[in-house]
């Protein structure tokens, strides 16, 4: 038996996304108009932050729905990605947020001024 | 197709036998929970691992039966 590894164009999709966009929010509609609570309390706190961001709307397609899940091995949406490095869904960006810890590693990272 | 939260807090258990586990019902509808669970399975990982690993736990569940779960995970039981 012979394992073939498949990289599928979401897959190829995503990793473009991250790769090229320091911030990326994965998320049910777009930041203008987030189409679901979980998406929109991610994207005001980002705002709140001043955070410059890239959304993708994963609801454009099936496949970038099911595909964002197996790539980061998290079965709901949103997913916040920093530098390449997933960062949690809307629990954790809360609970981040909410112990300053979110602002302090996003000037680490460079994604806010120091 | 809403889930319990005694099967819900029975799969955690099961993962998590040291656990100490607070569940609760956000929504009234079996489908909204938010749960706290304390484990030293946790130690040393970061939030995001220490939420796969409930993930895990719940086979599947997560996103398909159960809609929304709130998590609060910490190491220190």
């Amino acid at each position: 038996m012979t394992d073939t590894v498949q990289v599928s164009p979401a897959a190829e999709f995503i990793a473009g996304a991250i790769a090229d966009n320091p911030v990326v929010l994965f998320m049910k509609g777009v930041p203008d108009q987030p189409g679901c609570g979980f998406s929109a309390i991610v994207v005001q706190i980002l705002d709140h932050l001043g955070v410059d961001f890239v959304g993708i709307n994963v609801l454009q397609s099936d496949e970038l729905r099911q595909g964002i899940k197996a790539f980061s091995d998290w079965p709901t949406i949103p997913q916040l990605y920093v530098n390449g490095e997933f960062v949690g869904g809307s629990d954790i960006v809360r609970e981040m947020f909410q112990s300053g810890e979110l602002k302090t590693f996003l000037k680490e990272q460079g994604a806010l001024p120091r | 197709m809403p889930i319990s939260a005694d099967e819900l807090e029975a799969d955690l258990r099961g993962a998590f036998p040291d656990a100490q586990i607070t569940i609760e019902d956000l929504a009234g509808d079996g489908d909204h929970y938010r749960a706290r669970i304390a484990s030293r399975a946790f130690e040393g990982l970061t939030r995001v691992r220490q939420h796969q690993l409930v993930y895990a736990a719940l086979k599947g569940k997560m996103g398909g039966a159960l809609h929304a779960l709130a998590l609060e995970t910490t190491s220190a039981p």
